[in-house]
This record gives structure tokens, sequence and C-alpha cells, in this order.
């Protein structure tokens, strides 16, 4: 059961992909087509929508034998939570597509799910026993509200993309190009990160280390990418023997943070270098680039939807990440609120996103400025998956 | 505040500040010719904040009123938790280990400035608590600002609205009448169709639907005020309680916080963990390279509740009430008490047995069992022999001076001081017992303390909790949703349709989603024959 479950993930995540180029083939009318424009869109635009429910299918099939196999309900750890994340932003934007029939929010938003799922695939896949702490119905009732919330509110970054995809002016650089092409870095960057972390995992790479960690006890770390930064006055043990190039600095203290800055190195440079290959073969910003493609796109249901995402998904996330957590809380942890670093971002991300409501609501920003916001709000949900699980140890390091 | 009103040419008496007259809708402020769109926030209605600024009084309310303000004071509870999530608050480091210097040593020279900053315990700082005090004197001040106003407005609107008003909104069109269309009575059947309240007068129509959606963000600040009140109760006694339990096995005791009116006995605490050969966990358990995974912890409680007064010195009749495997996310609950299994500890000495042996012969001369929670001060043995306890360290180290002291009060090294009294030795011998150790501080002894056996106990780590805020949080939590949901998914939408001359004039209004509006207006026209009206704020 567990084996037919992976397989179900990995079919579904080629459909999403094939899904993906469907939707650009969907947009990029004049090179492809045909039939005249419209008919064009209609038909690939349809079967792009075909094609991400069947993905989305296969993905729910995976859910479901997965649950079946655990014999609880697959979101306890990094790997199910950021799988299930995915799902929920396929599941939103296929709701949306319903509604809006928009074809370059598919564009955005299938790879942004991608590149998630992709992303989930770094972290350990076995099944897990469940500790005593998520032995309970809130687990799954918690958990998915809380990544249906942010999935729905990813939907409002895709949107916001496509926007300042188009309305950035590209003609010259300036400061939105620049942070556009930021946004385009960072993605590049997580796929960066999986494609280093999955190649090295698959030659099987490790190197061992001896160091004296913060409470001046003899500590041993395993690096499975090659060691850029190595912890300070680390004695290489075993395995593959390489670097380290440069001791991490010595106010970095905390646990394993010589292997996670390693980490991010690596993913920076990965995402450097891929970054520059695309830009080298476009000869232009990414941003510059696509702009032709969504040049069509009426702008205005394109804001409509990132609002309307907005406004979806945060009354969701509200119950799923802030009350339904809340009564789990008390019921767990004898407190509803205790701030630890997931409840206190959780926070942080129902505050922005009600700046975000006033901002737009009552002080008229629409258009561009919303576009950013939509863009920043993801930022902060993809902070407290990944740094705040990764880097600040708390409660919910569960993986 | 002043008396001051205007009085409109309809004769409804507006309150001193309206800039659109509540019944009417006639302009009170400007050209009347203008032919700019009215700003039809909040209905033109006189809200406090835009009308007195000159006390003091005015200028805090101004200030709180401001949405903008608002939006700061978000940011800035935004940044500031942000903040305090780079290293762990102070409750998060480990129980004994003193934060001035924690910091330092685990997190270097940002650490010592996160600690020195008062960020270690940041949520629980006076401006952290202003700020949240801030926020919610500009959710009351902003809502009462606008909601009062503006519930004023809706509720005196007229069902014939001054021509100027109609000119002058977003949608706006006049179509001809020949013959008898487009008819009156057409389009209030379309509009009541559309789940318009439709009102008519002397061939005037007002087509309104949806007013309750307007009230939605008020009621959702009513919600966080409720909650942010329910937070502060807590502080006030008999609100809350918060105690630590520590039992053990087959120990009955009186329950903290619960002013002694109940008891909890512990039939013994169980630890569970994976079975690491599972099939199905097994790949998962050596990965993450654990032990063992815990799979349950568990005290099994029984809580009796205390009969009648308790008379000093006696012990207390009690009454067994329920019995109850208290585990995590499985607390026992009685009256406004929940009791929660929070941590253990295994096998904690409990007493100590000895013989009392004569070295040369090695032939033993007694028994005695040490209680190390309340050991005797003396132990007789066999005739003639007995041994007292001249001091005791229960849990045992030596001080910077090479003096023997206690860390503690719970035995977890506990060493004892005797005088082993004997028919030879009168006076007694001193001999120094600890875990593994005999010492014999003032020369050489015939007699010796030789170690039998421990005794040891589980120990369930419990939590008494009483939270009176709960229900208040939870009817906040319920309020805010509503109202979100209210606010956000319908939409106040107004048309009104005027009959002039041979004209009829229609000119629309929603609190958002124009895209919607318009959508609807088309339905509309489309419907009645009317034709559509102009978006005016496009034309330029």
């Amino acid at each position: 059961m567990a084996q037919l479950s992976s397989n179900l993930l990995y079919i579904s995540f080629f459909i999403y992909f094939a899904a993906s180029l469907v939707f650009a083939i969907s947009l990029l009318g004049k090179k492809w087509r045909k039939s005249d424009e419209e008919t064009h869109a209609k038909k690939w635009g349809r079967g792009g929508f075909i094609l991400s429910t069947v993905g989305f299918l296969f993905q729910l099939g995976y859910f479901i034998t997965r649950w079946i196999a655990a014999g609880h309900a697959p979101v306890s750890n990094l790997f199910e939570f950021t799988t299930f994340f995915g799902m929920t932003m396929v599941f939103a934007f296929l709701m949306i597509y319903v509604i809006y029939k928009s074809n370059v929010i598919g564009v955005f938003a299938m790879p942004v799910a991608l590149i998630i799922i992709a992303y989930a695939s770094v972290f350990p896949s076995e099944i897990q026993p469940l500790i005593p702490a998520l032995q309970s119905n809130w687990l799954k009732i918690h958990v998915t509200t809380a990544a249906l919330g942010e999935g729905i509110l990813a939907i409002s970054f895709a949107a916001g993309l496509v926007y300042l995809v188009k309305k950035v002016n590209q003609e010259k650089a300036s400061k939105s190009t620049f942070w556009l092409e930021a946004v385009m870095y960072t993605l590049i960057s997580t796929i960066a990160f999986v494609i280093i972390s999955l190649s090295f995992e698959a030659a099987g790479y490790s190197s061992t280390y001896d160091f004296v960690d913060n409470n001046d006890q003899p500590a041993t770390v395993e690096y499975t990418i090659p060691t850029l930064i190595g912890p300070t006055d680390a004695t290489y043990v075993s395995g593959n023997e390489f670097g380290p190039l440069v001791d991490a600095p010595s106010w970095m203290k905390g646990e394993k943070a010589a292997q996670k800055l390693n980490t991010l190195v690596w993913s920076m440079l990965g995402g450097f270098v891929l970054y520059w290959i695309i830009r080298l073969i476009l000869r232009k910003r990414i941003g510059a680039a696509l702009q032709p493609a969504v040049k069509n796109v009426n702008e205005e249901l394109v804001d409509e939807i990132q609002y309307r995402a907005v406004a979806i998904g945060f009354p969701v996330f509200t119950l799923g990440a802030l009350i339904f957590a809340m009564i789990w809380a008390q019921v767990a942890w004898t407190r509803f609120w205790g701030w630890d670093p997931k409840e206190v971002w959780a926070l942080i991300t129902w505050l922005f996103y009600a700046a975000y409501l006033h901002l737009r609501l009552s002080r008229g920003w629409q258009g561009e400025k919303s576009a950013w916001l939509a863009v920043v709000g993801f930022i902060i949900i993809m902070l407290n998956l990944v740094v705040v699980n990764l880097v600040i140890s708390g409660l919910h390091s569960y993986a | 505040m002043s008396n001051k009103t205007i009085t409109c040419e309809c004769g409804h008496v507006n309150p001193y500040g309206t800039e659109i007259c509540e019944a009417c809708g006639k302009p009170l402020q400007g050209d009347l010719e203008s032919k700019k769109l009215l700003n039809m926030r909040y209905e033109g209605s006189a809200r406090r904040s835009q009308t007195y600024k000159t006390t003091i009084v005015d200028k805090v309310w101004n200030f709180f009123s401001s949405v903008k303000v608002g939006i700061w004071i978000i940011v800035l509870l935004l940044v500031a938790s942000a903040l305090g999530t780079i290293f762990p608050q102070e409750m998060y480091i480990p129980p004994l280990s003193d934060p001035s210097e924690y910091y330092r040593d685990q997190y270097g020279i940002p650490g010592q400035l996160f600690y020195d900053l008062g960020f270690h315990n940041l949520y629980g700082s006076w401006w952290y608590m202003l700020l949240i005090a801030a926020l919610g004197l500009s959710l009351i001040v902003a809502s009462l600002d606008r909601f009062v106003p503006l519930y004023r407005s809706l509720r005196k609107q007229r069902t014939i609205r001054h021509e100027s008003f109609m000119k002058r909104q977003k949608y706006f069109g006049i179509t001809n009448i020949e013959g008898d269309k487009p008819s009156l009575s057409k389009v209030k059947e379309v509009l009541q169709n559309k789940r318009y309240n439709v009102r008519e007068e002397d061939g005037h129509l007002f087509a309104e639907k949806n007013r309750f959606s307007r009230w939605g963000p008020y009621v959702n600040h009513i919600g966080l005020i409720i909650f942010l009140i329910g937070g502060m109760l807590r502080f006030f006694p008999g609100m809350y309680v918060d105690e630590v339990l520590w039992i053990k096995e087959d120990e009955t005791r009186k329950i903290k916080g619960t002013e002694e009116a109940y008891y909890l006995k512990s039939d013994g605490f169980i630890l569970e963990t994976y079975d690491n050969n599972d099939e199905k966990f097994k790949d998962a358990i050596e990965q993450s390279g654990q032990e063992v995974v815990a799979k349950n912890y568990q005290t099994d409680a029984v809580l009796y509740k205390q009969v009648g007064d308790r008379i000093a010195g006696t012990e207390p009749e009690l009454e067994k009430i329920k019995e109850h495997p208290i585990q995590v996310n499985r607390p026992l609950k009685f009256d406004d008490y929940a009791i929660y299994q929070v941590d253990y500890k295994l096998n904690e000495l409990q007493s100590m047995t000895f013989t009392l042996d004569k070295k040369e012969t090695g032939e033993s001369f007694g028994e005695l069992t040490i209680d190390l929670y309340n050991p005797e001060d003396e132990y007789a043995l066999d005739e003639g022999y007995r041994v007292e306890v001249m001091d005791y360290f229960p849990d045992f180290e030596f001080n910077d001076k090479g003096e023997p002291t206690t860390k503690s009060k719970i035995p977890n090294n506990p060493a004892f001081i005797l005088r082993m009294i004997s028919p030879e030795h009168p006076d007694g011998e001193v001999a120094f017992v600890a875990i593994r150790q005999n010492l014999e501080p003032l020369g050489e002894n015939e007699y010796k303390m030789s170690f039998q056996n421990v005794d040891t106990k589980n120990v369930s780590g419990l939590v008494v909790r009483k939270d009176n805020t709960l229900w208040i949080l939870g009817i906040g939590g319920a309020i805010f949703m509503i109202g979100v949901v209210q606010g956000m998914y319908w939409n106040h939408r107004r048309i009104w349709v005027r009959r002039k001359d041979d004209e009829l004039w229609i000119a629309s209004h929603t609190n958002k989603n124009w895209y919607g509006l318009r959508r609807e207006l088309e339905s509309i026209t489309e419907q009645t024959g009317i034709e559509m009206p102009q978006d005016q704020s496009e034309q330029k």
C-alpha cells in the first residue's frame, strides 16, 4: 500500500508537469496556433484543466492510500505536510479555474505547486509513527484546514505574479524589475536546492566531521552535500573527503547552524548558476521574457482573482491555523497559546493579510501595490514552512 | 460636542459635519452643480474624526480612528512578533539555565544582544502589551467612528434621492421613455427577482440588497475586542489556575489550585514505545536515529473529592469521583478543571536499604530502610546496635568550599552522614554513605554500612489548569468569523430609479466589487430595456 501510494504521487507529479506545459501552450497562442486565438486558448486551457484535475485525483489517491497504510492522516511530518500543501494549492487553483476560467493563473500556479511538491521530496518520506502529542483528531482537522488556507492564499501569489509580469515596465531596470527578478531567482533557487539534494543523495554522498558544540561537548555531524562551510574547527572523520573550504562564522551557534548555512549557500549558488544560464539563453530579464506571453491577459480579472483568493483564503487560514490550532493546543499542550515560533508565525501571517485587506478595501491599494503584497504574503507563508521548521526549533519541529 | 445641525432643503435635520443629506442625498458641501463623483465612503455621514479636530480628546480620537494608524499598529506588531522568534523565548530554554549566560553561550554576540534588549521575554514586555492595547483601542475607536454615523445614514435614507446625488454616482444613465417602455413595474419585478428589496414612492424606485454586509467589519472587530478582553481576564483572580503537580505511583495528593476540595491518586505511570521492528514504522524509526519512539504517556488516575470539612490533624474523608487514564491529548476533566499529562520521571529513588556489618567477620547486626523523602533521626537495630542520621543530602554535591551540600530536595543523588552505634563503640563511628561511596571521614571504623537495595517509583508530571476565559475567547472567535464572512462574501448594492418627465434616470452604488455590480446591471438593463448606465469614473 505504501509503495502504491508513492507511485501515485510520482504519477501525479508528472501529470502536473504536463498540465503546466499545456497551460503554457494555451497562452503562447502565436507559435502553436492552428485555430484562432480564442479557440486555441479555450481548447488548450480545457486540456490543462482536465490534466490538472486528473493529477489532483492521482494525488488524492496517494493521500488516501498513505492514510490507509499509516493508519493516520498523512499530514504529520514535513514531507507529508509539504506534499499536502502542494495538493491544496492545486485544489484551490481548480476551484478558481472553475469560477474564472483563467489559463494564465494555471501557467503560474501549477509550476509553483510543482516546486512545492518537489521540495517535499528532500525530506524523509518513510511513514512515521505518531508521537503522543499528535494522536488526536485535531491533527487532521487543524493541519488540513491550515494547509487549505495557505493553498488558497498561494493562488493569490500566482495571480499577483501574473499581474507584475504584465505590468512592471521592463524597458529599463528599476526597483520593480529587480524585485521581480529576485522572486524568480528565489523560485529557481528552490529548484536548484531540490536538484542538488536529490543528486547527491542518489550519488550516496556523505562526509562526517567531529567538532565541539555550544555546550563544549564533542559532537558529530554528517553532511550529505559537499562541505563548503564546515562547523568551527571541525575534524574530518570519514566519507567523501572534500572541504570544508571555510568555517562557519563563530557567532553562528544554533543547532546544526553550519550545516544549514552550507545547504543555503549551495542553494543560492545553484540558483545563481541556473538563473544566469536561463538569462543568457533568453538574453533578457526573465520577467521581460515572460511579459509578451501575458500581454493579452485581462489585468482587472487577474487583480480580482488575486483579491478573491485572499478573501477566501484568509477566513480558512484563520479557522485552521489559529482557531483550530488554539483548540488543539489547549487539549494537547494545556494552553491555547504559548508563543511557540510556529504559532507566532501563524499570527504574523494573519496580521499581514489583515493589513492587506485594510490596505485594499480601505485605502484603495489595488493593482500593482496589492500584487506586491500578495507576493510578500506568500514569502511569509514559505518562511513559516521552511525557516521556522528547519532553522528555529520549537514544538512544531516534527521532522 | 456641538449642538449645531444642518437642515437640508428636504426638511431632514442632519448632524453637523454631514456631507450628503442622510435622507435625500443632496450634497451639503461644495458646488451643487459640480460633476465630480460624490465621495460615497460612509455615505458622506458626519464622522466625529472628520468633524471635530481641536481638543486633545478629538486628537486622540482622530489618531486611533485612522485606518492608516491601525495598519501601522498591525505592521509594528507583526515585526515585533517576528523579532521574538529569532532565538527561543525564555520559557523555552532549559529550565535550570541562567538566561543571562544561556543566550551568550548558545548564540554568541547576537544572543547577548537579544537578551540585553529584553527580547527573551518579548511577548510579556510592557511595550508589546502596549502595542496590543493600542490595537484594541484602534479597533474600538475606528469602528465607533464609522459605524454610528453609517448606521444613521442608512436607516434614514429615503426612496427619493436628490437629482444631484444620482447624477454624481459612479454608475448613472438616462433612458428616454417611449410609450410605456421601459415600464417601472417591469423594472421593479426584475429587481425583485434579483432579490432586491424594492421601495416605491411617486413613481420612483429604490432597490437595495445585502445591507447587513456593511456591518461585517464592525461585527468582526467586536469579535476581536471580545477576544482581547477574554485574554485580559485571565489576570483576574479566580479565572485562571496553572499549577504543576508531581505525583508518585500509589500516592494520593491534594490537587493544588482547587482550594483543597479535590485529591488525586496515581495508580501508576505507563510509558509505551513503538516496536522498533514494527513492519510499518521500522524504516522511519531507523531513519530518525532515535532509539525508541514514544507511543503513550499515561497516568492512571483516580479523582477524589473531600467530604465535609477537614479537621486539623486528621486524614480527610475522601469520596471517589472517577477513574481516568490521563494521556497526552486526553486530560482528566472535572468542574472547571483539567489535569494534563506533561512530564514524567522513571525509577525515581524512594528509599535505600542498608545493613550494619562488622567488617572483620562480615556479620550483620540488622537492616534499615531509609525513606529518602522523610528520613528518621534514628534507626534501632539488634540489641545494642542503632544508626543515627547526622546529616542528609538528597541531591549531593560538593560546594565551592569543598563542603558537602545539596542541589535540591529531590533525592537524585542521596548521601548521608551516619553515626553507627555498637556495644564496642557506644559513642558511635561516623560514616559518609552515598551511592557507590563509603567514606570514613573521622578515621577507620570497625563497622560499615552495606548497601542492599533501592526502591524506586515512577513519577508523573501533571499540570492542573482552570481557564474560565475560554468560553469568552470562543465567543469572540466565533463572532470574528461570522463578521468576516458577513462582510466579505456579500456586497451592499443599491439602485435608484427616478422618473423625470419622459426620462428614466438610473444610478447605482456598491460598497465593493464593482465588477459584480456591472454584471448585474448588464443583466437588469437587458431584461428591462433600460440603457446600460455609464461608468462615469472612466469618462474623462
